[in-house]
């Protein structure tokens, strides 16, 4: 029987269910709350099957990508994979960032996307797009279905794939035919993906000689990353980093693991990193790395990292050891029961080592190369926008961001006090994501304040979401710091390019009239006593409107990310903050 | 040390899956010198046998990005394991009559056989560990070489397989350089030609 014919007989009183009612049936099973998508030609018969059902919640968003990164942002605070259901070919390819972004920084998310029928891949038809092939090395794994029974179960295996070991995307291309083709609507459970299993606790072994390499330094640092927060591992951290008095210094992705105003904390370190942090680390005789893949923007130029440390280094993923550096104890394992082992081995000893010189040093430090930053007549500096909105949010309030200098910003002055409250681009570096990731973690979170700092460049990338935001009533705020230009790259050209300011600067829209036109709320602010007020009033009327608010804020053009350490140099290398006092 | 670095990896036998190997190596930049693909004793498990060049690092490295493949069951690195390995090569030399005799005398030296022969040329069909394969070509050279094929090597190490692969366990821990058996000789390959391409 042809495709066509077999399409043709199940669009009538079926018996049986189809592949597309296959779909939904499990996306529920997996108790799936909320799918983020857009229909066309070849996903219809599964939005037909949506429509049928009548029981699962889905957003039209207003572009693939930024359904993608909805869905990321509703993984990133909830820890359970987002879904995103798009249609073949142009619909499917643009997925590509969202996931690639999402493969980057380990957020799990399940793609579902249409595709032309079986008998016809291969041949160039109307939106086909060979999306196995495009996405194979920006996912976990990906699939192409070639009969309607192998839905359920590979549905059941897609999900947990994503969010089992180290999490990331996982696609599931549905041709027409598969969509349409008959079955049995089963719920099943997910078959072992060749038997293995994802990995737990550490090897004894390598727990014992982390113990003895800690027990030994002097001047030991843990440095935590992004998987800490996936484990769920933010309270054995604080534990082993108190029970041995161990600084923590934290990357971009593991903010939150810590408290940033913990008196253990070092801040971020790399690049825009805190000076102590960097000085810490390069000081440092032993590194805890825990959850944390040692990129470049951690670790500067690689030779001169660290120089004297041996590095602990506990990954979830055995490929991320010794990738970048060699570790002197590997340990492969879930940072969770790993710390566990080594908190529990430590209190064991009888006697903790003293590392109050080591402390003392790291003071000197702190004291010497402080955060800060000049405040300014009348104008608005990004800092201060970030101050000012960490205040007024709550423990467990969300922060999302774009990319670039806001970012950076964003990492450096908000005060983290809980793990799964910032949403951020990291590996990846995608500017346009922040819109689109608030909106998925506040409907992920409806009552938490979700607040979107974002930069008039990145913004501007994925602004067809306002649409979204307003149509669904999401009610996420937003601060757009408005130097109009896109700040990150005028900065490396004030520094490193002689000033020549080559296609950097924007002519960005009154971004408050944008949400205006779109239906959401919008204000201008442009000078500093105008800031908290705005805040509040943004806060306030998202919450009573149940609308998206955006304030479009006047910053200056000209402040710098600092601390910075210049790219290829050694992380001691790096530029002060220019503090009130220096 | 750079080393040729012999990989066994057994695939789930599905489309893509040849795919997603070669793509693992192009975008991480490792350099495949040979690679083989065939069928085992289990019709759903294909069998890849893969040379790669680099240092342990590069090695561990390709060994660790190749276990994180879904479709990817087990990954045997054979450097430092006693093995047996083989390909084969077709050569088809320039053969006047006058030289077919000394042709056919280095391919029984070599335990290769002759395939074809007409009026001008012979096909020698050989085949070994790659050292040897390359011996033969390089004899025939001065004969003109007029057209070859090589396959990839395929390589199996000796003894029980639960005693010389470690079976696959994401928990396990890799340290560079370890060499829990004891053979060191990477070229440990008591091949029956071994002493004739020392020579060489």
């Amino acid at each position: 029987m042809n495709a066509h014919a077999k399409e043709q007989k199940s669009a009538y009183p079926r018996s049986r269910a189809t592949g597309a009612d296959a779909v939904i049936a499990s996306l529920k099973a997996q108790g799936v709350e909320v799918i983020f998508g857009m229909v066309g030609g070849q996903i219809m018969p599964v939005y037909d099957a949506l429509h049928r059902d009548g029981g699962l919640k889905h957003l039209i968003v207003g572009h693939e990508q930024g359904g993608a990164h909805m869905a990321e942002g509703f993984a990133r605070v909830t820890g359970r994979p987002g879904v995103v259901m798009t249609t073949s070919g142009p619909g499917a390819t643009n997925l590509v960032t969202g996931l690639a972004d999402a493969m980057m920084d380990s957020t799990p998310v399940v793609a579902i996307t249409g595709q032309v029928s079986s008998h016809l891949l291969g041949n160039d038809a109307f939106q086909e797009a060979d999306m196995r092939g495009i996405t194979m090395p920006i996912t976990k794994h990906n699939y192409q279905l070639t009969n309607a029974d192998q839905v359920a179960p590979v549905i059941a295996q897609a999900f947990q794939l994503a969010a089992t070991g180290r999490p990331g995307p996982v696609l599931i291309d549905l041709p027409r035919d598969v969509a349409v083709g008959e079955t049995e609507i089963m719920t099943a459970v997910a078959a072992a993906v060749n038997g293995r299993k994802a990995p737990r606790a550490g090897h004894p072994l390598q727990i014992e000689r982390a113990l003895g390499l800690i027990k030994a330094a002097r001047q030991p640092v843990i440095l935590a990353g992004g998987g800490i927060i996936h484990a769920g591992a933010s309270a054995q951290l604080k534990e082993l980093a108190e029970c041995l008095d161990l600084p923590v210094t934290t990357t971009l992705m593991g903010l939150g693991c810590f408290p940033s105003r913990h008196r253990l904390s070092l801040g971020m370190p790399g690049m825009h990193g805190t000076g102590y942090a960097n000085l810490s680390l390069h000081n440092s005789d032993v590194i805890l790395c825990v959850g944390c893949r040692l990129d470049d923007r951690v670790t500067g130029k690689l030779e001169a990292f660290a120089p004297q440390a041996r590095i602990i280094h506990v990954d979830v993923d055995a490929s991320e050891i010794g990738k970048t550096l060699a570790a002197a104890v590997p340990i492969v394992g879930d940072a969770k029961p790993v710390l566990e082992a080594l908190t529990k081995g430590a209190r064991a000893w009888e006697s903790r080592p003293d590392f109050s010189a080591w402390h003392k040093n790291i003071a000197t430090w702190k004291a010497r190369f402080p955060m800060g930053y000049r405040a300014k007549d009348g104008v608005i500096l990004p800092q201060q926008v970030v101050e000012r909105v960490s205040s007024l949010m709550g423990d467990t309030d969300i922060v999302v961001t774009g990319v670039g200098q806001h970012q950076m910003f964003t990492a450096q002055y908000y005060d983290f006090r809980a793990p799964r409250t910032l949403v951020t681009s990291g590996g990846l570096g995608t500017m346009g994501y922040g819109l689109p990731a608030a909106i998925g973690a506040k409907l992920a979170k409806p009552g938490k304040n979700v607040f979107l700092i974002d930069g008039d460049g990145s913004f501007l990338m994925n602004i067809q979401e306002l649409t979204t935001a307003v149509r669904y009533r999401v009610p996420v705020v937003a601060a757009v710091l408005k130097n109009a230009h896109l700040g990150m790259v005028r900065q490396w050209q004030d520094m490193f390019f002689e000033q020549r300011l080559s296609q950097s600067n924007l002519e960005p829209p009154d971004y408050d009239k944008v949400a205006q036109a779109f239906g959401a709320l919008g204000r201008r602010v442009e000078r500093p006593e105008e800031l908290e007020p705005a805040l509040r009033w943004a806060m306030k009327e998202a919450r009573a409107k149940q609308l998206p608010v955006i304030l479009d804020v006047m910053v200056d053009p000209e402040e710098p990310v600092l601390p910075m350490v210049p790219a290829g140099a050694a992380n001691v290398d790096f530029m002060p903050c220019r503090t009130e006092a220096s | 040390m750079e080393r040729l670095n012999p990989i066994a990896v057994l695939v789930r036998n599905e489309p893509g899956v040849l795919a997603r190997v070669a793509g693992l190596f192009t975008r991480r930049g490792f350099n495949i010198i040979s690679l083989a693909v065939g069928e085992t004793e289990d019709p759903l498990v294909s069998r890849m046998s893969v040379v790669v060049s680099g240092d342990d690092a590069v090695r561990e490295q390709v060994v660790k990005q190749l276990r994180r493949l879904v479709d990817v069951l087990r990954v045997d690195d054979l450097t430092r394991q006693p093995r047996v390995e083989r390909g084969l090569a077709l050569i088809k030399v320039k053969a006047p009559p006058e030289r077919r005799g000394e042709i056919v005398e280095l391919a029984n030296i070599f335990r290769a056989a002759i395939t074809h022969v007409d009026p001008r040329a012979l096909v020698v069909e050989v085949s070994g560990n790659s050292k040897k394969i390359q011996a033969m070509i390089e004899m025939m050279r001065p004969f003109g070489i007029i057209e070859m094929a090589r396959t990839g090597q395929i390589v199996m190490a000796r003894g029980r397989r639960e005693a010389h692969g470690q079976p696959y366990d994401q928990n396990q821990n890799f340290e560079v350089g370890s060499d829990p058996l004891g053979f060191a000789d990477p070229d440990d390959d008591d091949d029956d030609n071994t002493n004739l391409l020392r020579l060489k």
